[in-house]
């Protein structure tokens, strides 16, 4: 009996459910047979592919860790985009697409790591690390994990209700960047030196940090990080860049 | 044979007889990157064309401004399936940059601030055919779409229009550019749909 | 909009489609400025028209990749070495079919 291929292959995916997040954001539930399971941080491709042969593809990191044959995604709707506005507008359970994956190794937490965790989300940057909160609930993970989390405004939050319960040695810390809640103690504007000192772990503690987000807040609390002494490559990053859609 | 998914449909792919195949109209003015987008001021930048006998002509950006300069109304076809019809530019015909060139050369090799190259025949940048364009839509051109100048050859698909362009290396022997090395066609005909080497 | 870059974690499942192990975890080595990092660090451009990897010290470009209809262009001119980490060779029966990751 010969192996299957291990390499990522075009399978197909049949949407099984949808959870609502923000007023443009949604995580997809997929049901992909044959799944061959993935890391948290790990990423796919989806294609959809219209009528007449027409077909596009855009990556998402996928949002939880597997759950046999059933992948999540969370997908957020790029203005003038071409393949989320269909993911979070007009496809519905039962509805099929094509799905790639997992894919890369570099951007993701394995359960056995003991290093403390440090993870920095801008935006939609939330989705892998939040697919690494879930694994470590999973695998019964003592590890401490912080979490910094920097919005645009309190309603742009995704996986507000499971964040708010308690998961122990999680701590949570949303930053706001244009808008705050009422009585929110720190002024609203972009990630700063001191959010990643108190929110974060000494460098001394050796935590892995994941930094994800749009491009420019990716380098600027990565930048941030390395003036707080914490070891290049210790830092890793995932940007979402101006391609999506 | 692909899954179809229900309900999708992508962007809008018919268009009139100006449309090449395989393309699609956009209204907004598409951004594609190589590499990051250079910052070049104008009192430092310079045109050169170096022929295949070792000559070197020079424009500064003041010569190239004081030089007679054309309005043309164009529709460009990108390799990546966009086309926008009706852009208007404003820029130096290559015919007059070439007046006092001598050359038997058959070959330019086209290159930008960057390092980006691009590769055609020479007789595609002449005869009203192509233009080192400074103003786009009434405006100077911005960084992100090749200002200060870049090269305008609308015939043939956008990659062979160089941003950024700094000069152009005439060869008696064709020399493939950064896309033409990489899989991309040599020539790029939008309407033979030229897009990749074996087309 | 801006000319921003991905970085190379864009290229895992481009590049999956040709290798077997998981290239971006490996390190590369610029074949311009010598440094040498993770795959996944590169400063990447694209996808279209084709995926442009540079160096994240000197910007110079690493590895290009051109995907066609039925075919891929991969050019790794920029780089001078791949270092990638793989399990010496099973003498175990089949594995469970799991992602092969290194590390």
């Amino acid at each position: 009996m010969t192996r299957p291929p291990r390499r990522p292959t075009w399978r197909a995916a049949r949407l099984t459910g949808v959870r609502p997040e923000t007023g443009s954001a949604r995580t997809l539930r997929f049901e992909v047979p044959g799944w061959p399971g993935h890391l948290a941080g790990q990423h796919v491709d989806v294609r959809v592919t219209a009528e007449d042969g027409y077909s596009a593809q855009r990556s998402y990191s996928l949002a939880a860790p597997a759950d046999g044959d059933a992948i999540e995604l969370t997908v957020e709707a790029v203005p003038d985009g071409e393949v989320s506005p269909y993911l979070t507008e007009v496809i519905e359970a039962g509805d099929e697409v094509e799905i790639r994956g997992p894919v890369g190794g570099w951007f993701v937490w394995r359960p056995e790591s003991t290093a403390p965790v440090l993870l920095v989300g801008g935006g939609a940057g939330i989705v892998p690390l939040m697919a690494m909160i879930r694994a470590r609930r999973l695998a019964g993970s003592r590890v401490p994990f912080r979490l910094l989390y920097s919005l645009r405004d309190p309603g742009s939050r995704y996986y507000a209700d499971e964040l708010r319960r308690p998961d122990p040695g999680l701590d949570v810390a949303y930053l706001y960047s244009r808008s705050t809640p009422e009585g929110w103690p720190r002024l609203a504007g972009r990630i700063m030196l001191d959010d990643l000192a108190e929110g974060g772990w000494p460098a001394d503690f050796e935590p892995d940090c994941y930094v994800c987000g749009p491009t420019g807040f990716v380098e600027r609390a990565a930048d941030l990080l390395l003036a707080l002494g914490h070891a290049p490559g210790r830092v890793r990053t995932e940007r979402f860049g101006p391609t999506g859609g | 044979m692909a899954i179809v998914s229900r309900g999708f449909h992508g962007r809008p792919r018919a268009g009139g007889d100006r449309l090449p195949p395989g393309q699609y109209l956009v209204d907004d003015f598409p951004v594609l990157s190589a590499g990051p987008t250079p910052r070049v001021p104008t009192d430092r930048w310079e045109f050169v064309i170096d022929t295949e006998s070792g000559q070197t002509h020079r424009w500064s950006w003041q010569d190239l401004m004081a030089l007679p300069s054309q309005t043309p109304t164009v529709d460009i076809h990108c390799v990546t399936r966009w086309s926008k019809l009706d852009t208007t530019w404003e820029g130096v015909s290559l015919d007059v940059l070439f007046e006092d060139v001598e050359t038997a050369a058959d070959y330019a090799l086209v290159h930008s601030y960057g390092g980006y190259t691009t590769n055609l025949p020479l007789e595609e940048l002449l005869d009203g055919k192509a233009w080192i364009a400074h103003r786009f839509d009434g405006e100077e051109l911005a960084p992100v779409h090749g200002g200060p100048a870049r090269l305008l050859v609308p015939h043939l698909y956008l990659w062979k229009s160089a941003k950024w362009v700094r000069g152009i290396r005439l060869l008696n022997e064709d020399w493939p550019g950064f896309w033409e090395t990489a899989g991309y066609h040599n020539f790029g005909d939008p309407w033979l749909e030229q897009r990749y080497e074996d087309d | 909009m801006t000319a921003e870059h991905l970085d190379g974690n864009a290229l895992a499942g481009p590049l999956a489609e040709i290798f077997a192990v998981d290239v971006t975890a490996a390190t590369g080595r610029c074949a311009s400025c010598g440094l040498a990092g993770p795959i996944a660090s590169l400063h990447v451009y694209g996808p279209e028209p084709g995926l442009v990897a540079r160096c994240s010290g000197c910007e110079e470009v690493v590895l290009r990749l051109v995907r066609g209809p039925g075919v891929a262009w991969l050019d790794l001119r920029g780089a001078v070495s791949l270092r990638v980490s793989l399990p010496d060779p099973p003498d175990l029966p089949d594995l469970p079919d799991l992602p092969d990751l290194p590390g």
